[in-house]
This record gives C-alpha cells, sequence and structure tokens, in this order.
C-alpha cells in the first residue's frame, strides 16, 4: 500500500509508519521519514509539475534544496496554503495535502502547453522583444496575460494566522552543513571547548552520509559513525544542534541568518509553538561546511520527467528506500554516474547502458560496471529522450573527432545524468569573499576571505570522504583555534570508501541535431535552453550578468544552483574565451527562499510599529473618540457624540471654544528642557528668534531653521528662569529636533555649558481654549493668579492646580483666551477630570486635532509640514517677524542671506476664498491664473501654487483656505482658479487670517 | 550587520546607531563673511570618496553621543572610530 517503486527493506524512512497524504487530489501513501518527492517517487509518480513558460511537464531532477522542478503548494487551510516549496524538501506528514504549480486546467493536460508548440516564437528576450507596441499595452494586456501564464504558485490571500520569532545567538564556531566534513569540524571545535553550534538545511544531520550504504568509517558502516558522532556532539554541552534550519544569509562581521522551520514537518503543529524562527548569530568563526551540488548536463530533452541527476537517484534508492524506475539510461562525465548506476543495479533497478563523455574511464569504475553486466560506452552521448509525461528512451550516439555518429535508441523510464559536481560557494560568496577559477575543476573555489570564516570539503573542492572528514577536522580546529580556543587532539580517521575522482563538464553537451528541433535545459526552473544562451551572445551580450538578465537564466527561485556552470560554459564556448573573463553572477541572500514571516517576526498588526498614547487617551476613548495617527501617536481627532459625523462634531466642537471654552488633549506636543549657563546663548544659535531679552516667566513662539535657510520646525518656548527654558516641538518633530540640537551642541560648540533632556512623556499637556478659560481654570489653582494683570497672554508661571505641580502657559493656537496647563504625565488624567469637571457649567467640551487645525486655520496659523514642505523660509509663511535680524548668527542664518530667499515670485502663504462658499477646496490642489481649466488639461497650465489647508469654518459659516501661491502677497484681491476634474473653481486671494485678525480676543 | 565600536560605549550593533554624514567639515565661525559658493561649498559639497571616509555616526539607541569613524566605502567595514573633537587618526594601509 506505499508504493509499488518501495524496495523491500533499507533506507531511512520508518516502515512502522505508513502515512496518507494526497497529491494533486489522489491519495497516495508513504512512510515517516520520506520527503513529499521520495513517498510519490515510491508511487511511481514523476510528472510533479508544468514548467513556467512553455509549460512542460516536469519531473523531480534532485533530491534537494537546488530542486528546480519539483514545486508544489502545500496546503493546510485557507490561510496556511504556501506556494513553491521543493517536494525534495517537503517532509511527509499524516495528510499531507500538495498540488502542483503551472497548470491548467490539470497537470495531465495543461492548456498552457500550447506555449511550448509555439516555442519558436518565445526565444531568448521576448519579454522585451515582443510586448513593445502598442504603447500602453504592456500594462492593460500583455503583463496581466503574462503572469497569469506564468506566475508560480498562489499565495493565500488570508492573513497568515502563525508566530514566526525572531532571536540572537552567539557562539565561538558556526559550523554551516552537518554532511561529513561538518561533523567533523563541529567534533573537533567542541573539543576545544569552543561553543559550536552545527546547523543543516535538512531534516536530519549527515548529508551525503545519509545516502551512504558501502563506506565504513573507523571501522563502522558510515551511519553508525555518523549516529555515533552526533551522540558525542549532543553529550558533549558546549554544541547547539539544529535541524531543518537553514543558513540562508551571511551578513558582515560574521552576522549568519538562520531560518529554522519548527512545526513545518508535522501534521499536528503544537499551537505554542512558532512555525519558524529566525536566528541572528553572531559567530567568532565559521565553517562553510556547504557540500557540493551534482551539474547536469545539457542535452537535449533532458527535461522529461524521469531524467534526474545520478546521485538524486541514488539517494531515492539507498536514503528513502524508493526506486526511481525499472529501467535506467545513464549518462555521466564522471564517476558519479557509474556509483549510482551500480547501486541501483544492486537495488533492482535494471541499467540499460551507461553512456560517457569521457574517452576514457579511470579507475576500475567500468570493469565493476562491466562485471554487473552494464553496457558502458565510452565516448557516447545522449542526443535526445522519447516521452511525454514521463521518459520513455534515450538516443545514445557515439562522439568520434567532436562529430556526432548515428543515435541508437535505448528503451528506459529513467535517465540519470552527472556532470560532476559544483561546490556550493554561496554562503562564501554572500561573506563577500573572492572566488577563484579552477580550470581543472571547472568550478569556482573560495579564494580570499573578507569574514572570519573558512570553507570544508566539498565546498571547496575537496572531493573523496576521506579527504573531506579529515579537511573537516582541520578546519574544525583551525576555527576554534582562531577563536581563542587550543587545539583538540589529533585525530586520524580511517575511512573505506569508493573515489569518484573529479572529473566533470560544462557547456552543452554535443547532440548533431537541428538546433530548431532540440530543447537543451539549462535552467529548468525559467526553461532557459542552451540555445536561447548562445542566442544571447549571437546579439552581442557578453557578462554573464547580462546574460543572466536576457534570458533569465539563474534567476528563478534556485537561483541557478544547477545551471549557473552550465551557462558559463555555453556562454564560454560561443564566445571562444575562458570562463573566468566572462565573469560569475553575484550569490545573493536567501540562499533558498525564506518566508515573509520569519522577516516580520512579531512586527504585524499592533506591533508592527509602536503605539505611543497619551495619558489621557483612556479618557477619550471611552468617551467615543475617533482617533488619528500622528506618528506614532494616537491623537483624538474629534469626539462625536450620537449621530454625529466628523463635520457635524467639529462644527460644533469649533462653536464651544469660540463661545465658551474647549478642552484638549495636547500632550503629544514636543517637549525639551534646555538648562545650563549658556542655555539663552544655544537657544540664539538654534532659533531665529531673540531670546537674551526674553524675561523668565514669559513665553515666545520660536521658529527653527536647518542650516540651508528652511522652516524645520517650530513651537513655543518658555523661559522658566535664567537657565532654564521649557521648549515645545511639533508633534512629529520633537526627535528630529533634538538630534538637531544635540548634533550643534556635541559637534559644533562643545564649550558651550548647556543640557538637553527630552520631557515630552512627562508632562501632560491640558489645553483649555476660550473665553470662559479663566474662569473655569481660575478656582483649580493653588497659587497660580490667572488675571489679567497678573498673567498676561505669552506667559507662563510654575506653581500647584489642584495640589499637583504645574507649569501654566497662556497661550493659544486657536485665537480665544487659552491657557495650557503642564502637568506630571501620572497626574494627566486626574487634572484632565478635574478640569472637565469644573468646566461643565460651561459646557465645556473636548475637542479634537479635526477642530484644532480648523481653529489655528482661522486664525492662518501655520503647520509646520503642511503649509511648509521644506523649501519655504520664514518669509514666505509671513513669519519673518521672528527673525532676529540683529543677531550675528544663528542655524540658517547665512542662507537666509543668499538673493534667491527673498525673491518677490517665491511662494507665499496667502488666504483662499472659494466665489462659492460652500466648496471646500481639496487639499493640495493646484492654483493656476487661467480661468475654466478642467483636469485633465488638454494643454500646459502653469502652476501657481498648491492649496495647504482647507476646511469647513462654522464659525465663518463658510469655506476657508490656506496656499502658498508664487508671488502671493502681490497677488491679494485678484481672483484665481483651481482647476479639478469636476470643473474649474474661482478663489479670491485674500489675507491668510480669517478670524479676529488684530487679536483681540487673547486677552478678553 | 556591522559592529560599531562607538568609543564611548565599545562594541555594538549597528542599528544601535545613525550615520551622521562627512566628518571634519567644521562649520565656519562667522558665516556671514562668507561667499555663496564658500558657503554653498560648506553647506552642500561632500569628499564622496572610494576608499577611506571619515564621517560621523551617532550612538542614538545608546549613550547618544556623536564621535567620528573612518570607514573603507569599497568593503562598508569600519577602520578606526574615535571621539568628536579628535583629529582623524592616521592609518597606514591600503584598502582591504
Ligand atoms: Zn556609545
Amino acid at each position: 500500500m506505499t508504493g509499488s517503486f518501495r524496495t523491500a527493506s533499507g533506507g531511512r524512512i520508518d516502515r512502522a509508519k505508513p502515512l496518507a497524504f494526497r497529491f494533486d487530489g489522489t491519495t497516495y501513501y508513504g512512510f515517516q521519514g520520506d520527503t513529499l518527492a521520495s513517498a510519490l517517487i515510491a508511487n511511481g509518480v514523476h510528472l510533479m509539475g508544468r514548467s513556467f513558460k512553455y509549460h512542460r511537464p516536469r519531473g523531480v531532477v534532485s533530491a534537494g534544496s537546488d530542486e528546480p522542478n519539483a514545486l508544489v503548494d502545500v496546503r493546510r487551510d485557507d490561510a496556511r496554503t504556501t506556494p513553491n516549496l521543493r517536494a525534495t524538501q517537503v517532509e511527509l506528514y499524516e495528510g499531507l495535502v500538495a498540488t502542483s504549480q503551472n497548470r491548467w486546467p490539470s497537470l495531465a493536460f495543461d492548456a498552457g502547453a500550447m506555449n511550448d508548440l509555439f516555442s519558436p516564437f518565445l526565444p531568448a528576450g521576448f519579454y522585451y522583444k515582443t510586448f513593445m507596441w502598442p504603447a500602453g499595452a504592456w500594462k492593460r494586456f500583455y503583463e496581466p496575460k503574462i503572469r497569469a501564464m506564468a506566475g508560480l504558485g498562489v499565495a493565500p490571500t488570508l492573513p497568515d494566522p502563525d508566530r514566526y520569532t525572531q532571536h540572537y545567538a552567539h557562539c565561538d564556531v558556526l559550523v554551516i552543513g552537518a554532511g561529513p566534513a561538518g561533523i567533523a569540524a563541529a567534533l573537533a571545535a567542541s573539543a576545544t571547548g569552543a561553543r559550536v553550534m552545527l546547523v543543516d538545511e535538512q531534516a536530519e544531520f549527515g548529508g551525503s552520509l545519509l545516502a551512504e550504504t558501502a563506506a565504513t568509517l573507523d571501522g563502522k558502516p558510515a551511519q553508525q559513525w555518523l549516529a555515533d558522532g552526533l551522540e558525542t556532539l549532543a553529550a558533549s554541552g558546549n554544541v547547539t544542534l539544529r535541524t531543518r534550519t537553514t543558513a540562508f544569509g551571511y551578513f558582515p562581521h560574521n552576522m549568519i541568518a538562520l531560518a529554522e522551520r519548527v512545526t513545518e514537518h508535522l501534521a499536528s503543529p503544537n499551537p505554542n509553538l512558532p512555525r519558524e524562527r529566525l536566528w541572528q548569530v553572531r559567530a567568532t568563526e565559521v565553517v562553510i561546511a556547504a557540500g557540493a551540488l551534482e551539474r547536469p548536463l545539457v542535452f537535449p530533452e533532458n527535461d522529461r520527467p524521469g531524467v534526474m541527476l545520478a546521485d538524486a537517484g541514488r539517494t531515492y534508492l539507498t536514503r528513502y528506500g524508493a526506486k526511481p524506475g525499472t529501467r535506467a539510461t545513464v549518462f555521466t562525465a564522471c564517476d558519479s554516474g557509474y556509483r549510482a548506476a551500480l547501486e541501483l543495479a544492486a537495488g533492482g533497478v535494471e541499467v540499460a547502458a551507461i553512456a560517457d563523455l569521457r574517452p576514457q574511464v579511470h579507475g576500475d569504475w567500468a570493469a565493476k560496471a562491466l562485471d554487473a553486466g552494464i553496457d558502458v560506452r565510452p565516448s557516447t552521448v545522449v542526443t535526445g529522450t522519447l516521452g511525454r509525461r514521463r521518459v520513455s528512451g534515450a538516443h545514445l550516439a557515439k562522439l568520434k573527432a567532436g562529430a556526432v555518429g548515428p543515435a541508437e535508441t535505448v528503451a528506459c523510464d529513467l535517465v540519470l545524468m552527472s556532470g560532476g559536481f559544483t561546490p556550493s560557494v554561496h554562503m562564501f560568496s554572500q561573506s563577500r569573499g573572492k572566488l577563484v577559477y579552477d580550470p581543472a575543476l571547472q568550478v569556482y573555489l573560495p579564494g580570499t576571505s573578507v569574514e572570519r570564516e573558512r570553507s570544508a570539503g566539498a565546498c571547496r573542492g575537496v572531493y573523496g570522504l576521506k579527504a573531506v572528514i579529515e579537511d573537516g577536522y582541520a578546519r574544525g580546529e583551525g576555527a576554534a583555534k582562531d577563536a581563542g580556543f587550543g587545539t583538540s587532539s589529533p585525530r586520524a580517521f580511517a575511512v573505506e570508501a569508493a573515489e569518484l575522482g573529479t572529473d566533470g563538464f560544462i557547456g552543452a553537451v554535443p547532440h548533431g541535431r537541428n538546433p530548431a528541433f532540440a530543447k537543451a535545459f539549462v535552467d529548468w526552473q525559467n526553461d532557459v535552453t542552451s540555445k536561447d544562451i548562445a542566442l544571447a551572445t549571437r546579439e552581442g551580450f557578453r557578462s554573464i550578468e547580462h546574460v543572466k538578465r536576457y534570458t533569465t537564466t539563474g534567476m528563478a527561485t534556485d537561483q541557478g544552483k544547477s545551471s549557473n556552470m552550465n551557462a558559463l560554459g555555453i556562454v564560454s564556448e560561443q564566445l571562444g574565451v575562458g570562463v573566468p573573463q566572462i565573469g560569475l553572477t553575484t550569490f545573493r541572500p536567501p540562499f533558498t527562499p525564506t518566508t515573509f514571516g520569519i522577516f516580520a517576526g512579531a512586527a504585524r498588526g499592533d506591533l508592527f510599529d509602536p503605539i505611543r498614547t497619551t495619558p489621557i487617551h483612556d479618557w477619550a476613548a471611552e468617551r467615543g473618540a475617533a482617533f488619528e495617527d500622528v506618528s506614532l501617536w494616537k491623537r483624538a481627532h474629534y469626539f462625536p457624540k450620537t449621530g454625529e459625523d466628523m463635520h457635524a462634531a467639529v462644527a460644533r466642537e469649533c462653536k464651544a471654544v469660540r463661545s465658551s471654552a474647549g478642552i484638549f488633549d495636547a500632550s503629544t506636543l514636543g517637549k525639551i528642557e534646555i538648562v545650563g549657563p549658556d542655555a539663552a546663548e544655544f537657544m540664539n544659535r538654534m532659533y531665529t528668534n531673540a531670546w537674551t531679552k526674553l524675561e523668565p516667566g514669559r513665553l515666545r513662539y520660536g521658529v527653527m531653521l536647518r542650516e540651508d535657510g528652511f522652516v524645520m520646525d517650530d513651537g513655543v518656548v518658555g523661559r522658566l528662569s535664567h537657565d532654564r527654558f521649557h521648549v515645545t516641538t511639533t508633534t512629529g518633530g520633537a526627535p528630529r529636533v533634538l538630534a538637531h540640537m544635540e548634533d550643534y551642541l556635541q559637534t559644533e560648540w562643545p564649550d558651550l555649558d548647556v543640557w538637553l533632556t527630552s520631557t515630552t512623556e512627562q508632562w501632560a499637556v491640558i489645553a483649555v481654549q476660550g473665553p470662559k478659560s479663566r474662569e473655569i481654570l481660575q478656582p483649580l489653582m493653588d497659587d497660580i493668579d490667572l488675571s489679567r494683570a497678573a498673567f498676561p497672554h505669552m506667559s507662563v508661571r510654575e506653581g500647584h492646580v489642584c495640589g499637583v505641580p504645574t507649569r501654566v502657559f497662556s497661550v493659544s493656537f486657536t485665537g480665544e483666551l487659552g491657557f495650557e496647563v503642564n502637568v506630571p504625565a501620572e497626574h494627566g488624567r486626574a487634572i484632565w477630570e478635574a478640569i472637565f469637571k469644573a468646566g461643565a457649567p460651561y459646557g465645556i467640551t473636548p475637542y479634537g486635532t479635526e477642530t484644532m487645525h480648523v481653529l489655528r486655520a482661522e486664525k492662518g496659523y501655520i503647520i509646520v509640514g503642511q503649509e511648509t514642505d521644506g523649501t519655504a523660509v520664514p518669509d514666505d509663511v509671513n513669519l519673518g517677524w521672528a527673525v532676529g535680524k540683529a543677531k550675528r548668527d544663528f542655524v540658517g542664518k547665512r542662507s537666509l542671506e543668499r538673493a534667491a530667499m527673498s525673491a518677490p515670485d517665491r511662494k507665499q502663504l496667502v488666504g483662499l476664498l472659494t466665489t462659492d462658499p460652500k466648496i471646500v477646496l481639496e487639499e493640495g490642489a493646484q492654483i493656476v491664473a487661467e480661468p475654466g481649466v478642467k483636469v485633465p488639461s488638454p494643454h500646459p497650465v502653469p502652476m501657481l501654487g498648491f492649496v495647504t489647508s482647507s476646511y469647513a469654518s462654522a464659525t465663518l459659516e463658510r469655506s476657508i483656505a490656506l496656499a502658498m501661491i508664487k508671488g502671493g502677497r502681490a497677488r491679494i484681491g485678484t481672483k484665481l482658479h483651481v482647476p479639478m476634474p469636476g470643473g474649474s473653481i474661482e478663489v479670491t486671494v485674500v489675507e491668510p487670517s480669517f478670524y479676529d485678525p488684530k487679536g483681540e480676543r487673547f486677552d478678553a | 550587520m556591522l559592529i560599531i565600536n562607538c568609543p564611548w560605549c565599545g562594541a555594538r550593533p549597528e542599528i544601535e546607531f545613525r550615520y551622521g554624514g562627512e566628518a571634519h567639515i567644521a562649520r565656519p565661525a562667522d558665516p556671514s563673511a562668507l561667499s555663496d559658493q564658500e558657503w554653498a561649498d560648506f553647506l552642500y559639497n561632500r569628499t564622496n570618496p572610494k576608499g577611506r571616509h571619515a564621517e560621523r555616526w551617532r550612538h542614538i539607541h545608546g549613550c547618544g553621543r556623536y564621535f567620528n569613524a573612518v570607514r573603507d566605502t569599497v568593503s562598508d567595514f569600519f577602520v578606526a572610530t574615535y571621539k568628536a573633537g579628535e583629529p582623524r587618526p592616521d592609518i597606514a594601509g591600503e584598502t582591504k
């Protein structure tokens, strides 16, 4: 019941634990320890997907993370559906549901396969060449169609319900990869007492040892040696072992990012566990033991299901007990094909022939194969394959002096190929180490290091089990020594293992067929053929980086793990230049596709960004306030009563402030305490205003510029004593202003004796505004006289309110008589409630930021960042009066002296009144002189400026707006126009102060 | 992620710091004495070298101090860090 291609015994699967799973709607059975790929192979299923561009039937090619073809969606529920998983890495669990990708309506019959018939019209660069015309068609037509046809898996649309955690870890030696080299390195490093972390992307440690059935190590079978070694590591106390953990990124100073899949392999994940963990490991020293990837051979129709890498075929048999076919043809350029052929033959798979690209076969591999009754053919190529959804035969032809002879067809349902091995230099390259080409091995190997790392074993071109283990041990020991630990005891390894040599082939194999009808795939996942790459070179591409982008070779989710070297080989042959001259594409993180969840971690929903709330926040929330985000703060936007919309609530709130009193939470204002003997001098240099003569107890509106002369921030500043200022900033500008001040204080004027302290969150600020504000507040004051004579407008007094220390400002951002009561934050809500209670007889009304905006706009007060945009000087926004002309210097002063800063045609702040008082202009709308323009305009219209603020004013019973207009002050009294999609709106330019322009109400 | 050596706190990860532009550009003592061109040079023009670059960093999530650093813009690695006000160290050797 668990598959007709399952061997009777052997492998690392647990035959006592059968598992049912579904693939494309059909139920199959596998065993604990299977991957989805091995379980399907055990069931004789090789067709696992359709290709990206031509929708050709595709089977599994590899047995690991380099798999280009067998991409599947694995579905747990509507929210937990993961696309683009490699079936070779999906561990089987009871009830697993997987579907193939890129097929419609079904895998066996796919409508998109018509692309394959049209493939002569879909050459390299076809996206660039074909879909250029007519203008605009790309966005409307081609792109959506191509995306629909050529997409990979489909991501779920529901929010991800799983949890992802992020961790930091430190170790002395990190070993990446737990094959023989990595195990040996970890053993050596841990023996010195170093803290070692050993990680591997697979479900179990061992790498190539997991498929090893013949070799012995220290007199033990390889897998026993592995088990003993892992036991030693686990028992050592200084080694952290993490399986299912991919080192996917190598960042500066030995920061390695690991993705650990915690529950992905479980049928019923523990809900208390995260799905994945991100580990950011800072390692003193790193050993990269990433192994080598077997290289495919590029021959025609090498993409049929049933064509796979030789060592993958062997791995399915020996590690998973799954026969990859019944009759195999082996096409090889190295000894790996022989080893696979012999082990498959021993495992009950008939081997029809070995086609060896090499004229001579070294060692005793050929003899062994002949002894096993296998037809060994040197100097032979596969010139094509037969079959559609499964390979059914291979054409074999002799190579004679470079010419391909007549082909003979060999029936088979499995073609194993091996072009040799490519060291996995991804992590080394990511660490910015320099790769060097080894012409003998025809591969790139790690050269000069940048980080404190070293490669060990096959990933640096060391082959052969004995050499790999000895190299791993020596490198592990060296890493520990470099991390400051002693040497481990010298250790000799007795290894009996087959030697595979170092032969290989890169590029496209000659086939002698008409190239128009021969598709030899280089990059399976992106459907790039040798012909596409040859075409790119004919069209003038020379650098591999350009060939890559033009043909898309190596740009799929497997990042060219199997294709890069063959692509280089083809370009090299086409151009007649050596591989090193063509260059190598850049290896970038992630090594394998990584979930977004792991990067987001907990930073989603309410935790996406910090949320800042004021001490009065809960009171506002209880009163049903609507909130708006202002930088990180939640601010009460308005306080709707039952049945009110924002417009109605704001009209009521405005009227209350103008007629009696309103109460407003201004706690979010930035606050900086500036203290020291040189505080006034520092203020003089940081603000445009003059501060020396400001008396203690008085307030002043301050304007801050950047050094380039443009308005950066503003706020009311109180002088509490000779050497102490209470500075306020805009809500969003507080951190920026403090950093700006610290910058000058620390780096330009370290001689000034001043201290800066952020007090934003120390003070709750309760603004009480309106003609009744004095009457409401006075009874609550323990020791502050609010009378007009004792406490004039723009003053600050320290004392107590309801027994709580306070700083009271007589300040108004509304145009009415008003006070801002600063109290320590922990008393904020109590004092707010006390004031609210005291104001009840006067109808005191809580108001939000929208009303605040309307009231200040009626007065023509600017908001930095709304009226200004980083290009306004003080005079542009009518703040020229705040610039201390007599001051010798302040930040931005020299820039204001530039002629352009006082040009008459600069944009200046003005008011706008629509001719129709009911029309409320749109903020951001453009302003022109030409009447009657409708958007979009058929002809260019010079833009004079734009609307910066616009509201319906309940007080004025009409709309009002502020605008920045070129030479605006000279245009006061003239009519201008605001073109909109619905037609042009006529406006009159007016002074930017609509209400009580003389300011008579402040001291009402 | 780089490790940056704050002259006040020691080695800390990069995320604790904020870049502050080129170092050793002193604000003129009397800006008004400068021509527009001289002022523009001070305000806008920077060396942007390939290789060793002296620059300001602030340990914003640590001690809050501005300090100076020599960083190699090719390798991205820091060559030296030193306190504000100290001269740029004379470091021998070429770009690593
Ligand atoms: Zn510090």
